[in-house]
């Protein structure tokens, strides 16, 4: 079983999202130990990209931060080689293909796997693309993560059926964000996935901001994916963060248990 | 040529979001429907004819000839369509096919604004809903286009995201198409973003050199040497080459927007300067450093001020069928004043950059020789910038 499955074992698991290098790297291993002490069970890690079209402007924000403060690919390499030191909760990338592509897929894909990470999420690269990554993926043991949407329909089982890692089901229509209604019916999504692939985890992201909210979803999935609320607290608190981002952590946390 | 299903060479492709799949694939199934449809090709041939005032001219430019010395130089007269450029082609295109979906609403990115107004003029036509994109800065740079958007009943949204000009456009009508898709149809202005896109709006922009083809024979007896055009995204390049891809004699040549300076930062050349990637749903040449991270471009025109290029120009580019040159603001408001003295024709400053290679070009070429440049639109819309560029200061 891979590290990212094992996140999901017996437990509702709860995976945050943070941008690396908002507002600076040294930030970001502080935050990432301070939400793996408080529960998180998978964290991603953003590289950030200057157009992020998938993005909300809270993500989008953090992005500019990020890379305004010099924030390069070969820098967050050699944080998650520190971070790596003291945090063994399994890690996924999650960034923009050009990023990878332009790196090196290879490159970029051998390098994260010997730093110790776990996976890989391109959120502009669909099913029908994947093959440009995904081998190279599998081949240095990283976990491709393929998203399902609320638009996918009658592509969940061709995507389910050839899904690594966990699933990523986007819980609304258009792009990252806090919402407060998720209208879309992802118990529906989660069981289409399920029929043709019954052990791969599903997690839910997009919109999931409260105890609340991340409670009722984990009644329909494996584990619940939570970015810009999080996101914003580093806006708000910069250098200050890591109380109250370890605080909204364990608090959601709680409500999958 | 193409190996993979909207590939060019290794260009194109679908790098998107999941959400928006099922909405190009609904989208290529649809074309593939229609585009062989008498009763739509009927339908837009009549708007082409009767609403936008196709065929366009095609016209001796018999002073600037005299004046350059050497081959004979025909403009395309893409400027006279209504709208006051080629953009109203592809426009007319996606809106009859996005109202033959069932669609009721287009959303649409614009760097100038030529785009956006004839997005605007298409849904005040056809009775849609519209929303514009547009860069906060090129709403500043293009203000009177903005406000021909909105008495054409459309809503215009200022993007400041970015660096606020046409890739922040994009990349805000991708977001919104993402969050709206039932009734929405985003009516993308170039050749460019995921497929079927750059494989549609070629399509509609090549009636461009299906024209020039016949005018040329009809006017001349023989096919040109070389047919010119400016490349931002290539819409209307790719429209005036198509018909002529396979005619190998004739020399295609792309005109990309230098800026400063293709050795400054301050350029949007991007096959010049630009490097392999993938970005706003496709693989090509995009401006960008190292790190792949997109590069902040500049051009004095707004319709050319985009860091990547169309995968098809890409591709013609990797296989040496088409070249693009480049071109500064500076050689381009040269050209933008030429063409206006020599030949009382205001060109836009984005077609005025093929103006420039023209005027290099032709000295160079024998009397016997013929030359096409595509005058993708007028240029009303940028007498007060470059009036300003040239220390004036009058406003709109």
């Amino acid at each position: 079983m891979s590290k990212i499955k094992s996140a999901f074992e017996n437990k509702k698991a709860f995976i945050p999202f943070i941008t690396c290098g908002d507002p600076s790297l040294d930030m970001t291993k502080k935050l990432v130990k301070a939400m793996a002490e408080n529960g998180a069970d998978l964290i991603e890690l953003g590289i950030p990209f200057s157009d992020p079209t998938a993005e909300g402007p809270v993500i989008q924000t953090a992005s500019l931060r990020a890379l305004t403060a010099g924030t390069t690919t070969d820098k967050i390499f050699d944080m998650v080689r520190e971070i790596r030191k003291e945090v063994s909760v399994p890690m996924v990338f999650m960034t923009y293909a050009n990023v990878v592509y332009s790196y090196g897929i290879e490159k970029f894909v051998k390098t994260a796997a010997e730093i110790g990470m776990d996976g890989l999420i391109l959120p502009d690269v669909p099913f029908e693309e994947k093959e440009e990554f995904a081998p190279t993926c599998r081949q240095y043991g990283l976990d491709f993560i393929s998203l399902i949407a609320p638009t996918s329909n009658d592509r969940i089982a061709m995507i389910a059926k050839k899904a690594e890692g966990f699933v990523y089901c986007v819980s609304s229509l258009g792009v990252t964000g806090v919402r407060t209604n998720i209208t879309t019916d992802v118990g529906a999504m989660v069981e289409q996935v399920k029929k043709v692939n019954p052990t791969i985890p599903c997690a839910i992201g997009f919109g999931i901001s409260t105890p609340e909210q991340a409670g009722n979803m984990a009644k329909y999935a494996d584990g619940v994916i939570v970015g810009s609320a999080i996101v914003r607290r580093i806006g708000e608190f910069g250098d200050k963060a890591e109380i109250p981002v370890a605080q909204y952590v364990s608090e959601m946390k709680n409500a999958l248990k | 040529m193409e190996e993979r299903k909207g590939r060019f060479g290794v260009h194109g492709g679908q790098y998107i979001p999941e959400t928006l799949m099922n909405a190009v694939i609904e989208l290529e199934k649809a074309y593939n429907h229609y585009k062989d449809d008498p009763e739509f090709n009927r339908e837009l041939t009549e708007l082409f004819n009767d609403y936008a005032g196709r065929p366009s001219r095609l016209y001796y430019a018999g002073k600037m000839t005299a004046d350059l010395g050497g081959a004979k130089i025909y403009l395309k007269r893409e400027d006279l369509n209504h709208t006051g450029s080629h953009k109203i082609n592809n426009v007319l295109g996606q809106a009859l096919l996005a109202k033959k979906m069932g669609k009721t609403r287009l959303i649409a990115e614009t760097g100038a604004g030529q785009h956006g107004v004839a997005t605007a003029t298409a849904a005040a036509l056809l009775g849609m809903e519209c929303v514009v994109f547009m860069g906060k800065e090129d709403t500043e740079r293009q203000a009177l286009n903005v406000y021909r958007m909105r008495l054409l009943g459309s809503t215009v949204i200022p993007v400041t995201s970015g660096t606020a000009t046409l890739k922040d456009a994009v990349s805000e009508a991708m977001r919104e198409w993402t969050n709206r898709i039932d009734d929405t149809h985003y009516c993308l202005g170039s050749v460019m973003g995921p497929h079927p896109f750059p494989t549609i709006v070629r399509d509609f922009q090549s009636v461009i050199s299906k024209e020039i083809k016949e005018q040329i024979l009809e006017k001349e007896g023989k096919l040109p040497d070389a047919v010119v055009a400016c490349v931002g995204g290539g819409s209307n390049a790719i429209g005036a080459f198509c018909h002529f891809i396979e005619d190998k004699d004739v020399r295609l040549i792309g005109c990309e927007a230098a800026g400063r300076g293709i050795d400054t930062f301050e350029t949007a050349a991007t096959i010049n300067t630009g490097k392999l990637g993938i970005f706003h749903g496709m693989k090509s040449y995009f401006c960008q450093d190292e790190y792949g991270q997109i590069a902040p471009v500049y051009s004095i025109s707004a319709g050319l001020d985009y860091p990547g290029i169309g995968p098809e120009h890409a591709w013609l580019h990797d296989t040496g069928r088409a070249e693009y040159v480049a071109i500064t603001d500076d050689e381009a408001v040269n050209a933008f004043e030429y063409l206006s003295r020599t030949e009382g024709i205001i060109p836009a400053i984005e077609s005025a950059h093929a103006i420039a290679e023209v005027m290099k070009l032709a000295p160079t070429m024998d009397k016997d020789q013929i030359i096409v440049v595509n005058i993708s639109g007028r240029g009303d819309k940028d007498c007060a910038a470059i009036a300003r560029y040239r220390g004036e200061n009058i406003h709109e």
